[in-house]
């Protein structure tokens, strides 16, 4: 195998990487969110975000058959996730972590669990009414055209794109788009609004936050409010791109995205979508680690596969935390004692 | 106080409810995951084998029994399986058992039932090692691995004429073992195999779809799952790749077409089952699953209802070896074993000395254009003990 | 620690319940009984019979007999009765019930597993304050230690490196030198003051390493070696069973500092990522090292010891043959679990619980009294995961066969909920979490769905279905309505109540906190792991 080859190989593995890593991020922008006011591992935001990638299913499905152009069909299943999952994350603040704000972290810790149980067999029960158990979206046609490949009837730009291995659908550029939109609009709520600056304060503390003239409690509800609804996106656009989801799909993605959070420093927003791009990107690479192994002559290599994807995160995540204990981005506050 | 009384009396009659009859009782149990992220394939088997129960309970009542099935939860977890499968080897009514989904499970359930002779027919374990022990308990009508790895080995060498194949598997004792009888198989007939590995990622396969766009096999060999290889199917075929793909008897559901969509096309599995169209049966069994539990019948489904009938027919020539008086559990063990079982939707099953179906017919199946069909038959022996 | 203040928690002794505790116990053991004999059971009307035959009246008898251990702990009781009531249960009705139906015998090894996990996660978690989400992996390290052993694929491995191996003598060299190398630089690192330096840290990172691989060339050496002279096609004697218990804890620990060395610097929620991922990298490499673990097959038939007087003891008191290993391993676990305890109540009491219990309150304060950090979490993270590699050990010989799917995550979180659940910190408290959960997930629950088999409910709302709906509900209502646990420990307790004496005299944090949320006024005020950190930044009582 020569470089030739290679080249555009490689850059594939790392385009799709990069566009996995966008779903990673904004799931992890949800457990940062909650974490960075409350440092609450919220164990719970995978059926929140599956609660989303749902409701997106059923959009679809209502929507499927009228000639509705589909880029508003994909609006409104981002409008109305988002509206469902925000709603959820607060009902699920309210009830299982609020009466707990002064207990052991430990304990909103095990009640999180509690409701991320409740929330897989509700959602099972709710689809299994009617008969369905995996969800396959109904995409629009020509969603899952590809942008450009070799074809010759490309553009010069899709054809060029092409060659160097970068092969998008349309709905990975509308993942891509959507997410970007997402970030940047968080980005300016959070640090140029006024309502982000209470965010701010209220993460920094609490009780003088208070002081204030804050209501704590209800920014809070806020946070969990924006944080569900970025679990909503996220599962939409997770349906989107993957086409299938059930009741305990969000397991698995939960748990790389809390690790792309704590990758990127718990409770830093930039951080959050840093690491879910690091771990996105990681996890191809480690995936094809036996072809590079090959190639470079490293016969050694050659175990490492698709099936080391997963704890490769985790050894990459060990390695990056000896040397930055807080993450990338983590701000590490001095302690007193 | 008065309130109190009547709820507690009300408590006790729901209790001792439909315990009540004369009759005896004979209880067929199911072992299958029912909660959590398995629960779908696990409730088919229990399903799948509750229709059967309701058609043989007629029959029961004419010999005086009460017929009916209790749903174990294995979730599946090897040891709540194993405390599971103690539950039902102390409940003395229960005379047989229909599962399990993992061989994981089977394994140590199948020990645990073994002392007290509860004999068990597997609607879906094809691990060697789940016969190979030599219980006399276990049974199954699936495939071996080493029956269908072959198989599906043999069929792309001869039909689809591949010279190299990469192999996936879902990391699982189903999906890996038969992988591994595939490619023991493919290298005996010199098959390149461009690539082997497992994965228990169920949504992204980017990394691997581009491993198989570089290394360009003629064939993939999947051994796994329909909800996994669906979706793996589809973003393979998305990502341009057309070549053909291969599986077991995990694929065959109507599912594969739902998940996979188009990418569903080209594809082909071994399984014991026959295709729908060859069997009138087939169609009459799912028109009673859906309308009896408002689902569509899966493959699982399917082989929990054949595992149940093998059962049943081997319960009841133990109640007729017994004089039509209730048979012991040994009797019972014995008759499953010795069953001849017709009238099933994958023909018919005898057992051999380890509990594995003698001779089977083996079909290979096709998906193309969402449509199933029937693309070669097989006959496969259980290898000799 | 803060000292009892007077009359801060006045003595009122609750009347003695020595009789109640008695005659519970004598008829929750006469129901236990008359539910599993069946001759006794065809003796009574049908209509009693039927009841006592209802899986769900089954398993809430099991349930009571099994509290009546509870109530004799902590039910105001003369000695003699608690002693009474907790051997007689322990040594005679539970093995008896056992007898006639083995999964009496089997939850009671499970709660007894599940147990010590517990005791072991409650050393990391509940005293030293580190959140660890992969304890599973100890557990299975011990159970692989035995299972690879215990069965042929020890045979399989040996025959393996006959034909693979090469050069034994100089692989087991160049590993030992590698690891005495490795861990000497480790400690001389360690030793290091000040704060590290970007050199320090790779070096502590190439030493790691390097004592990973040092391992790993020795153990390899090793077995090359052994695999030269003898073939063990049916595993090793079941009487080194003994020894594999004690080889099992020594391989746990180790593994627990492998893993401790390069995490323990990180804090909070760093270190339970970090740990879960490396849960996670066990069970993967369980899954792909097929040499060694048979990879997802998994290994089967593990054996185990079998003690003669015992197997003649239980052959006289009819228990069939088959029964005799159920048998033997419930008396182990009663045995280890009596040690483990033990060790734990010595530990609690001990310089280290102390050193433990300080780093877990304020890391800095504790180091600036003195007390080696990363040594004292070392220990704390080996004594925890000994635990669970000895209990890995009676989880291979009761199952007879594992596979990586028993390590999943999903167990590790269970572990910790027990341990939340039964009270952070206290020794009877995470007992009682385990026993709480696993008679719900294995018992309680599923007879759920047992008892309704035969009423046709629609499917989906058919209780075998709902078991982890029901077991989340009761895991959120049990933690808000007592967010210590079921039974907190005293010293927690203490510090969460520590403000509860000055009646009335609401201290500023409270007000500020009442102000801000009113309607939260009546809650708990519980300043656990992390409202420490609030006290600070509010300026509180300290």
């Amino acid at each position: 195998m020569d470089f030739a080859t290679l080249a555009p190989f490689l850059v594939g593995v790392i385009v799709s990487g990069l566009v996995l890593g966008f779903v990673y991020a904004i799931i992890a922008l949800g457990y940062t969110m909650v974490y960075g006011v409350l440092q609450l591992i919220n164990f719970a935001h995978s059926e929140v975000f599956v609660t989303g990638a749902v409701v997106g299913f059923e959009v679809f499905r209502v929507l499927g058959d009228s000639p509705m152009n589909g880029y508003l069909k994909l609006l409104i299943a981002l409008l109305a996730a988002m509206l469902v999952s925000g709603l959820l994350n607060v009902l699920i603040e309210r009830l299982a972590y609020r009466p707990l704000r002064n207990a052991p972290r430990l304990v909103p810790l095990i009640t999180a669990i509690g409701v991320s149980l409740i929330l897989q067999d509700l959602i099972r029960i709710i689809e299994g009414f009617q008969g369905r158990f995996d969800l396959t979206y109904r995409l629009p046609e020509g969603f899952s055209t590809s942008f450009c490949g070799a074809e010759s009837s490309c553009a010069p730009i899709g054809k060029f794109l092409g060659t160097v291995g970068i092969q998008l659908q349309l709905k990975e550029v509308m993942l891509v788009v959507v997410s970007l939109i997402m970030l940047g609009g968080l980005n300016y709520l959070v640090n140029y609004t006024k309502l982000g600056r209470a965010i701010r304060a209220v993460a920094q503390d609490r009780v003088t936050a208070g002081l204030m003239g804050i209501d704590a409690n209800g920014i809070i509800s806020l946070t969990f409010l924006i944080g569900g609804a970025l679990g909503g996106v996220s599962g939409v656009l997770f349906g989107l791109k993957f086409g299938t989801v059930n009741a305990y799909s969000g397991f698995d993605p939960g748990i790389v995205a809390f690790t792309a959070a704590v990758l990127g420093g718990i409770g830093s927003i930039p951080g959050a979508v840093l690491g879910g791009l690091v771990l996105g990107v990681i996890q191809n690479l480690i995936g094809v680690t036996n072809i590079l192994g090959n190639v470079l002559g490293l016969a050694n290599l050659g175990v490492i596969d698709s099936s080391y994807q997963r704890i490769g995160a985790f050894l990459v995540l060990v390695l990056i935390l000896i040397f930055k204990p807080t993450g990338l981005l983590g701000r590490s506050n001095t302690e007193k004692v | 106080m008065k309130k109190t009384s009547i709820l507690a009396l009300t408590l006790l009659g729901s209790l001792t409810l439909g315990a009540a009859s004369a009759q005896t009782t004979i209880k067929i149990a199911t072992l299958s995951p029912l909660s959590g992220g398995q629960s779908d394939l696990g409730t088919q088997i229990k399903n799948g084998a509750q229709l059967a129960v309701n058609e043989y309970a007629s029959q029961f009542k004419r010999l005086g029994f009460d017929l009916s099935l209790v749903g174990y939860d294995d979730q599946a977890d090897p040891a709540t399986g194993t405390a599971a499968a103690r539950k039902i080897a102390a409940d003395n009514s229960i005379l047989a058992v229909v599962g399990t989904l993992n061989s994981g499970v089977a394994i140590p359930s199948s020990a645990a039932l073994a002392p007290s002779h509860v004999a068990m027919v597997s609607p879906a374990n094809t691990a060697n090692q789940v016969t190979d022990r030599g219980l006399k308990n276990m049974n199954r009508i699936v495939a071996r691995d080493d029956a269908q790895g072959p198989a599906g080995a043999n069929f792309m060498v001869s039909k689809l004429k591949v010279k190299s194949v990469y192999l996936l598997n879902d990391k699982t004792a189903y999906g890996e073992g038969l992988a591994a009888e595939v490619k023991k198989a493919l290298q005996a007939k010199n098959v390149k195999i461009s690539g082997d590995e497992g994965t228990e990622e169920k949504s992204d396969f980017s990394a691997i779809i581009q491993k198989i766009k570089l290394t360009k096999p003629d064939a993939i060999y999947f051994g796994g799952i329909y909800n996994q290889v669906g979706v793996f199917l589809k973003q393979l075929r998305e990502q341009g790749v057309t070549i053909p793909v291969v599986g077991g008897d995990g694929l065959d559901s109507e599912q594969m077409v739902t998940i996979g969509g188009k990418g569903s096309d080209n594809v082909f599995y071994t399984t014991v089952a026959a295709p729908a169209e060859a069997l009138p049966a087939a169609k009459t069994v799912a028109n009673n699953y859906s309308k009896t539990f408002g689902k569509d019948i899966q493959g699982f489904g399917l082989f929990g209802y054949d595992a149940a009938k093998v059962t049943l027919q081997g319960v009841l020539a133990a109640i007729k070896a017994n004089g039509n008086k209730l048979p012991s559990r040994e009797q019972v063990e014995t008759a499953v074993r010795k069953v001849r079982a017709t009238g099933l939707l994958s023909g018919t099953v005898q057992f051999n000395s380890v509990g594995d179906r003698q001779s089977a017919k083996m079909y290979i199946m096709n998906i193309n254009n969402g449509k199933f069909t029937l693309d070669s038959t097989i006959s496969v022996k259980a290898p000799t003990q | 620690m803060t000292a009892v203040r007077p009359g801060s928690q006045p003595p009122t002794r609750a009347p003695d319940r020595s009789l109640s505790l008695i005659v519970l116990a004598i008829i929750s053991s006469a129901l236990l009984l008359i539910s599993q004999e069946r001759s006794w059971l065809a003796a009574l009307p049908s209509f009693i019979g039927n009841i006592l035959k209802n899986p769900l009246v089954a398993s809430l008898v099991l349930t009571l007999f099994l509290a009546n251990l509870l109530f004799a702990y902590r039910w105001n009781a003369q000695l003699w009765a608690k002693l009474l009531v907790g051997g007689l249960s322990l040594f005679l009705i539970l093995p008896w019930a056992g007898r006639d139906n083995t999964s009496v015998f089997d939850l009671a090894i499970q709660i007894g597993i599940f147990a010590a996990l517990s005791l072991g996660l409650n050393i990391v978690v509940g005293l030293a304050g580190l959140l660890d989400l992969g304890y599973i992996a100890f557990f299975a390290v011990g159970a692989y230690t035995w299972g690879i052993f215990g069965s042929g694929q020890i045979g399989k491995v040996m025959t393996y490196f006959k034909e693979n191996g090469s050069n034994g003598p100089l692989t087991l060299i160049i590993g030992l030198a590698l690891l005495i190398a490795t861990a000497l630089s480790l400690r001389a690192i360690n030793r290091v003051k000040g704060k590290r330096t970007p050199a320090a840290n790779w070096g502590f990172l190439l030493a790691a390493l390097g004592l990973v691989i040092g391992v790993i060339l020795t153990v390899r050496g090793a077995v090359i070696l052994a695999s030269a002279g003898t073939a063990l096609g049916s595993g090793v004697n079941p009487n080194f069973f003994w020894l594999f218990l004690i080889l099992a804890v020594a391989a746990a620990a180790s593994v627990g500092v492998l893993i401790g060395l390069p995490v323990l610097k990180l804090k909070g929620d760093y270190l339970a990522i970090i740990t879960l991922g490396l849960g996670e990298v066990i069970r993967v490499l369980a899954n792909n090292l097929s040499i060694y673990s048979n990879g997802s097959q998994g290994i089967t038939p593990i054996g185990s010891a079998s003690v003669p007087w015992l197997d003649s003891l239980a052959g006289g008191l009819g228990f069939s043959p088959d029964q005799y290993n159920l048998f033997f391993l419930y008396f182990l676990v009663l045995v280890i679990i009596a040690v483990i305890i033990l060790v734990n109540m010595r530990l609690d009491r001990s310089r280290i619980g102390r050193a433990w219990i300080a780093i877990r309150e304020d890391e800095i304060a504790a180091q600036a009294m003195g007390i080696p950090l990363v040594q004292t979490k070392l220990i704390a993270f080996a004594t925890g995961a000994s635990f669970a590699g000895i209990m890995g050990v009676i989880f291979a010989a009761k199952q007879t066969f594992i596979s990586p799917e028993s390590f999943i995550l999903t167990q590790s979180i269970s572990v910790l909920s027990m341990v939340v659940l039964g009270g952070l910190g206290s020794i009877p408290g995470v007992i009682l979490g385990a026993a709480v959960v696993t008679i719900l997930n294995i018992s309680l629950l599923p007879s759920l769905g047992e008892a309704t088999a035969n009423l046709n409910l629609p499917q989906q709302v058919n209780p075998a279905q709902l078991q982890r709906l029901v077991f989340g509900g009761i895991l959120v209502a049990m933690m808000l309505f007592r967010p210590e646990g079921l039974l907190p420990s005293v010293r927690q307790r203490r510090m969460m109540h520590e403000d509860d004496d000055v009646a009335g005299n609401l201290t500023p944090q409270d007000s500020i906190a009442g102000e801000l949320n009113p309607e939260n006024a009546a809650e708990v005020y519980s300043p656990g792991i992390a409202t420490r950190a609030d006290n600070e930044r509010g300026g509180g009582t300290q």
